[in-house]
């Protein structure tokens, strides 16, 4: 590492002059879980929809059944509330892509 | 048949074996870059070592019409050798065959040079290169993967295990290699995964190439999978040659002793360190400055920069390195670089390689991701590798050695048998600045020039605390040395554990933070 890729990081309130990394560099900014959006936890095929936008739901309702490595994951409602957005039924979905968002 | 007859019809037969899946698909080996397995075991060990056996065991397949089918050495090349006169155990899959997939009998051709390797305490070295189980065999050939993880878990610290990916080893493959010792990596040829491209894509949706997925380059970065990178693979013969030279050929063995070599001079310690903690150098200069013809030979390199880990030599001896790096994020542990640095640690315990520890880090990496990867569990790695290795424990604090990363890194805490200490350490629970900031808070805070207060703060507390003095005055520290006197300090060190002995209570195995 040439000197001129040099950086600075802080531990401990003093500042040290220092390389940094590729994985360094590319961490995770921290976002506490939101309840109300409902993500995909996996990439997968939404096989059926059991909601309809403006449907009240209970916490534990089932929403839909997102279709992964061959097994029909069963998605339930986090909390109760009011349908704001549902997925198309047939389409293939990115993991952590919303799904269900609830009001 | 008088035996001159007899000796052509084997001479026949060794030939028709040899030519391994033809001279079309060993052309085609060739064409990528690849050498042909046989040519592979005879280029890495001394001329005219290789022995070779089951050259004529035959697979038992007879599903699929595989009963039609003949796979010359089914598939694999075993036998044994020697590099620069250790004799080793070795084992080639031959892609031309096959693909040099894997059925029963290609595993036991496996699992026997590994059960005569481990009896005769010799290293073993698996050149892996196949498309993965061959399917036509069914249950069988996870058979025969299964027995050979078995006898890799077997041979873990009793001989060494050195994997070579020569080409594509995935799937439930690449679990030998993950068990053995040290793995070679050669650029654009090996590819390692556990589901591929394909099944990425029709499962998941995502599109990602082999060589992205699973290639040299991802494996020596970003998983620390394997432990050395090579551009051809000559190069890579080159790499084993070396590490085959500063290891044990067993456990009950000691690695060999060359002539004792000193430093080049333009590796001069005095000059590497810059005195302010908060400026870096490269550590890998001040092993050098150290070592035996400061020839270090570093494991992982591209993985976890922020600790280094090798093997050099100090007065022949073979010694096994470990040095925080104030290049790359200030030389921290976190996650990745404590794995590294626990994983070398219990080989050099297990094959008798006295350890030698430079220190110079400000502690453990902050973070949330930290955190959340487990930074407690994987940084318990490391205390725990050094409290249990009963090898020779050396170490030398150069600079900071502050809280946790102070204790972690052999301390005496930990038994290390030797703490050296240069008069720029600082042995102190944190830096400066952070404890100047929490003990003189209300100070700081309540003062008419808070700045001023807090500068003047940290300076009482730099001149107080953040030297090697306290530390030694309590006997944590043995010799506070002058960083030119540190070889001669190392190798006497060294001299007198030659015989170290240390009694630990029975136990089966102790159960490690994996």
């Amino acid at each position: 590492m040439s000197n001129n890729n040099l950086k600075s990081i802080v531990i401990d309130d003093s500042v040290y002059e220092t390389g940094l990394t590729k994985k360094y560099l590319n961490r995770k900014t921290y976002k506490p879980v939101d309840q109300k959006r409902v993500n995909a936890f996996i990439p997968g095929l939404i096989q059926k929809v059991f909601v309809k936008v403006g449907d009240k739901v209970k916490a534990g309702d089932k929403l839909l059944i997102l279709e992964a490595m061959k097994m029909q994951n069963i998605v339930n409602a986090p909390l109760a509330g009011i349908i704001r957005v549902v997925p198309k039924e047939g389409i293939l979905v990115k993991k952590n892509e919303l799904l269900v968002d609830i009001e | 048949m008088s035996l001159k007859q007899k000796l052509l019809d084997l001479f026949k037969r060794i030939e028709k074996v040899q030519t391994g899946g033809g001279t079309k698909a060993i052309e085609k080996q060739v064409a990528m870059g690849k050498l042909p397995a046989r040519e592979r075991i005879t280029t890495l060990l001394d001329r005219d070592s290789f022995h070779e056996y089951d050259l004529f065991v035959e697979h038992k397949c007879a599903d699929f019409d595989m009963d039609k089918k003949k796979l010359a050495a089914d598939g694999v090349i075993t036998g044994t050798g020697s590099i620069s006169g250790h004799p080793v155990g070795i084992f080639a899959q031959d892609f031309t065959v096959a693909g040099g997939s894997l059925g029963l009998m290609h595993a036991r051709k496996i699992t026997k040079i590994m059960d005569h390797s481990i009896k005769m305490g010799i290293p073993l070295i698996g050149i892996n290169d196949s498309g993965g189980a061959r399917i036509q065999e069914g249950v069988n050939s996870l058979a025969g993967y299964g027995e050979i993880f078995y006898r890799n878990t077997l041979a873990s610290g009793v001989i060494p295990q050195i994997s070579v990916i020569l080409g594509p080893c995935a799937g439930g493959a690449v679990y030998s290699p993950a068990l053995t010792d040290f793995v070679f990596v050669v650029d654009k040829i090996s590819k390692m995964f556990i589901t591929g491209p394909e099944v990425i894509k029709t499962v998941l949706g995502e599109e990602i190439s082999m060589e992205d997925l699973g290639g040299a380059k991802v494996h020596t970065e970003i998983t620390g999978n394997a432990h050395f990178f090579a551009e051809s693979e000559q190069e890579c013969f080159q790499q084993i040659k070396k590490l085959v030279s500063f290891i044990p050929w067993n456990n009950k063995k000691k690695a060999d002793s060359l002539p004792p070599r000193p430093p080049k001079s333009n590796y001069n310690v005095e000059n590497i360190i810059p005195l302010d903690p908060k400026k870096p150098y490269d550590i890998r200069d001040v092993i050098k400055s150290i070592c035996d013809d400061s020839d270090f030979f570093e494991i992982q390199k591209s993985w976890a920069a922020n600790i280094v880990i090798g093997f050099a030599r100090l007065n022949g001896e073979t010694v096994g390195i470990v040095g925080n790096q104030p290049l790359v994020l200030a030389g921290v542990l976190d996650v990745d670089s404590s794995d590294k640095a626990a994983r070398f640690i219990r080989y050099c315990d297990a094959f008798n390689i006295p350890l030698i520890t430079l220190v110079d880090l400000p502690g453990y990496l902050p973070g949330i991701d930290q955190e959340h990867a487990g930074v407690i569990r994987h940084g318990a790695k490391i205390l725990y590798a050094y409290s249990e290795a009963t090898v020779p424990k050396i170490t030398v604090i150069l600079r900071k050695a502050y809280g946790g990363g102070y204790i972690a890194m052999c301390s005496r805490h930990l038994g290390a048998d030797f703490v050296f200490a240069w008069p720029s350490a600082e042995i102190a629970v944190m830096g400066p600045e952070g404890a100047a900031n929490i003990i003189f808070k209300a100070e700081i805070a309540g003062a008419e020039d808070p700045n001023e207060m807090r500068r003047q703060k940290v300076l009482e507390y730099t001149e107080k605390f953040a030297n090697p003095y306290i530390a030694a005055a309590n006997g944590h520290v043995d010799s506070i040395i002058n960083p030119s006197e540190t070889r001669e300090f190392l190798i006497h060190a060294i001299t007198v554990s030659a015989n170290k002995s240390e009694v630990r209570a029975f136990r089966k195995h102790g159960i490690p933070p994996f």
